[in-house]
């Protein structure tokens, strides 16, 4: 009753396999990581006839070699867990390529069930398949599903259950002849492999050869910590390399790609698939959008159109629920301030950690909301035309037409944030462009740093608010691609990858689809927020508050207060009182901020600032930015002595800025441009060094750091000698 | 006809048969496991705004690729008569 049968889910990216896995498992779902890689592992449960099913998702995958991370979490799975069985979903539209991956299972040997999906276009375009036959070809079970629509999957359940149940775990790879040039030679690799139970616990012995002459370096290695045979077979796969080269100008891996293809198609004119050519077809519909979609000129500014109004949608939908989250932790705070003794733990809690994390709580339904846009239109296909379409610029810096939805998704409109952008550069199969993506990825505009050049812009360049943006916006786009370039140039440096892509048919989404994977990303946001953040919002309150003023000096401000309370008493004039007071507490405030830990930092490295036009106050602020951008507005607001600024609210502190002698313009523009490329925030260093390594997150703080204050200081420096 | 040509010269609509494949390492097996192998037919269905990547039907599925790419495959260009209106 209770044992547990695992199923693998495996497949094509774009065969819908996504798709079942939600209309399997609904919302009984749980994502991790493969332990040490980046690639994303999903499980779920289902109950099916009184057995327990745990059904686990296997990265979409073309093939099974040792190219690339996914396709080796997809072999190493099958090979390590041994499931019950694996159901491959195939987009039966594209059959004949779909079956390359599943006669690679075939040849593995895994008790194998085929689900040919999205069976309702085929049907709409007046095609049939003849399942049984292709069933009884294979000699696997072959099923005819919808996964939108949930057709066939009670029947699909049944056959992989029944087929699990007769094969009890035994694999049985199929054997395909190579050709007179592979076959002896795999033949003879065969037997020694047989013979000498070389990895025959994991492998069938013809597949341990097969890979031998792909030269697949995963197996080769296993190979040699083995056993010696090891070297004799990459003699041999070496010897008949040689051979193939010289007689046939190829690679073995080559001749084996057509023979296997060749294999496909031989099966396929055994009259499995038969078309009725005048029927108009979804390719065809797909075609003819894509002939204005992809234009040369419609395109580029269809795109424009597309990405604005995402952005648009999104500020206009998100304002609303922001609002509500923020007036929560307002409510949170005072409510927290009201039961609290004042000392120092209420400060703690309201200053520090409601703040802190209500801060970046309070993005939540703004990216949720750019999550949901951006899963529609990556469920579409509209994504991977834009990756089409950019591709030629992107490679010019040493980039991908992939590296476009990272930029977008961390500012490259303003507003993003560069958290999500930075795991959407998963999507980026190559390691070397994907870590140019994600290293630059942070130069982008985010929602975080808007305040602050908003601040900025109203104090110094007044009523020109919207043009700043764009320059500033501008600005981070050549910054990115300029330093994408340098990085693909020196330390990256490397061929680009491959841009052989699948351009899939426009779909329209399900919605249970796009609302799973914009909750998957969001909860990951939220949990970041819960953790790293709210460890840095104590930190950041503790540098702030440590040392506190010494005695003396805050009996100084008792006794100001005190004289302004027994004139308050004495007479009936009130407002000019008050405000007396609120100067006082203000004034000890940016006391207690200079006398703190990050105070006497800021003031210490004011002669090195000064370069750029920053004092101490300034510093103190921007040293807050490096955990989050978010706290830069509100520091300057505590340093200037002004108490409580509301990010939203920042025209007193423009006023005050604009009064103030030791700003101007120029320090206002060098300021802009360090906070616009200096060091990622936490949450994006820790996300970074997840996809990448912590030698690269820790460059990134260190480099954009140099390079922020190198810029800034060169346009106050030469700003200063114009003017 | 004969003669074989680089992928790239194909021009919109015209359909070709796939002679050769030269590329090895990871170009070489992103493209054969997609499909694009001696005796697969293609037909180039549309470019980019730039002109690169090119944007392909094969078996059917549309596939893009550049065309420093795409040089490394030599085909045999099909004429059809009613294939040769844009």
């Amino acid at each position: 009753m209770t044992k547990r049968i695992t199923f693998a889910l495996a497949g094509n990216p774009n065969s819908g396999k996504s798709t079942f896995f939600n209309a399997l498992t609904g919302a009984r779902q749980h994502v991790a990581n493969y332990p040490g890689v980046t690639v994303e592992k999903k499980e779920g449960y289902l109950a099916f006839q009184g057995k327990n099913l745990h059904i686990v998702d296997l990265p979409g995958t073309y093939s099974l070699t040792a190219y690339s991370q996914e396709e080796l979490v997809a072999r190493n799975f099958l090979v390590n867990e041994r499931p019950q069985v694996v159901v491959d979903v195939l987009n039966a539209g594209a059959l004949e390529r779909n079956l390359y991956l599943a006669v690679q299972f075939m040849e593995l040997g895994v008790p194998l069930v085929l689900a040919l999906n999205m069976m309702d276009e085929v049907r709409k375009q007046g095609r049939r398949i003849d399942t049984k036959r292709l069933s009884s070809l294979l000699g696997v079970p072959v099923v005819e599903t919808v996964a939108r629509t949930g057709e066939g999957k009670e029947a699909l359940l049944e056959a992989a259950l029944d087929h699990a149940g007769r094969l009890e775990g035994r694999w049985n790879p199929l054997r395909i002849s190579y050709g007179p040039d592979l076959d002896p030679v795999l033949q003879e690799m065969e037997a020694l492999i047989t013979r000498e139970n070389f990895l025959t616990d994991l492998f069938p012995a013809r597949w341990t050869a097969l890979k031998y002459l792909e030269d697949d370096e995963e197996i080769r290695g296993m190979g040699l910590k083995a056993h010696s045979l090891s070297k004799k077979l990459e003699e041999m796969a070496a010897r008949i390399s040689d051979h193939c080269q010289s007689t046939l100008k190829t690679s073995p891996d080559s001749i084996i790609a057509d023979y296997r293809y060749g294999y496909i198609s031989s099966l396929l004119r055994q009259d499995v698939i038969q078309r009725d050519e005048t029927r108009l077809r979804r390719m065809d519909m797909s075609d003819q959008a894509d002939k204005i979609i992809t234009h040369r000129l419609l395109g580029p500014m269809i795109m424009i159109g597309v990405l604005y109004g995402l952005y648009k949608l999104t500020f206009t939908l998100g304002e609303t629920p922001m609002g509500w989250v923020e007036s929560f932790f307002g409510w949170l705070g005072e409510t927290a301030g009201a039961a609290l003794p004042d000392g120092l733990v209420r400060s703690l809690v309201v200053s520090g950690i409601i703040d802190g994390v209500g801060g970046i709580l309070s993005f939540v339904p703004l990216i949720a909301i750019i999550f949901i846009l951006l899963s529609i239109l990556e469920d579409s296909g509209y994504i991977a035309r834009m990756a089409y379409m950019l591709d030629r610029v992107f490679r010019t810096f040493g980039l991908h037409g992939c590296s476009v939805m990272p930029f977008i998704v961390s500012g490259g409109i303003a507003g993003g944030c560069a958290v999500p952008g930075i795991m959407g550069a998963r999507a980026l199969r190559s390691p070397k462009e994907k870590l140019a993506t994600l290293l630059t990825a942070p130069f982008m505009p985010c929602g975080a740093k808007i305040p602050v050049f908003l601040m900025l812009a109203a104090a110094f360049f007044p009523d020109k608010g919207a043009s700043v943006m764009f320059w500033i916006t501008l600005g981070a786009w050549a910054m990115a691609l300029l330093v994408a370039k340098a990085l693909r140039l020196t330390m990256i440096r490397g061929q680009s990858t491959p841009f052989v892509m699948e351009l899939p048919p426009y779909r329209l989404p399900t919605l249970n689809g796009v609302l799973i994977h914009a909750w998957e990303r969001t909860w990951m946001y939220i949990r970041k927020a819960g953790t790293v953040i709210l460890a840095l919002a104590i930190l950041i309150w503790a540098a702030m508050t440590f040392p506190s003023l010494p005695e003396e000096q805050t009996a100084l401000f008792q006794s100001d207060r005190a004289a302004v309370l027994t004139r308050l008493a004495a007479t009936a004039q009130t407002s000019a009182e008050i405000d007396a007071l609120a100067e006082i507490d203000a004034r000890e405030a940016e006391a207690a901020l200079r006398y703190s830990l990050a105070g006497r930092l800021g003031t210490a490295l004011e002669p090195l600032s000064a370069l750029a036009g920053f004092d101490w106050r300034t510093n103190i602020a921007l040293i807050g930015g490096f955990a989050a951008k978010e706290v830069i507005v509100s520091t300057m607001g505590t340093a200037y002595s002004l108490g409580e600024v509301d990010p939203e609210e920042t025209a007193t502190l423009s006023e005050w800025l604009r009064e103030d002698p030791t700003w101007s313009p120029l320090a206002a523009l060098s300021m802009i441009i360090f906070v616009l490329l200096y060091a990622p925030c936490f949450v994006t260093i820790v996300v970074m060094a997840r996809e990448s390594s912590w030698g690269w997150a820790l460059f990134a703080m260190g480099f954009n750091t140099l390079l922020a204050f190198g810029l800034a200081t060169a346009v106050f420096q030469v700003g200063r000698l114009l003017s | 006809m004969q003669t074989s040509i680089g992928l790239r010269r194909l021009r919109i609509n015209q359909q070709a048969r796939i002679v050769a494949v030269h590329a090895n390492g990871e170009l070489g097996r992103r493209i054969r496991e997609m499909g694009l192998v001696p005796g697969t037919l293609i037909r180039v269905i549309g470019r980019a705004p730039l002109r690169d990547p090119v944007a392909l039907r094969l078996l059917d599925f549309t596939l893009t690729l550049r065309n420093n790419e795409a040089d490394n495959i030599l085909v045999e260009p099909i004429e059809e008569s009613s294939e040769n209106k844009p």
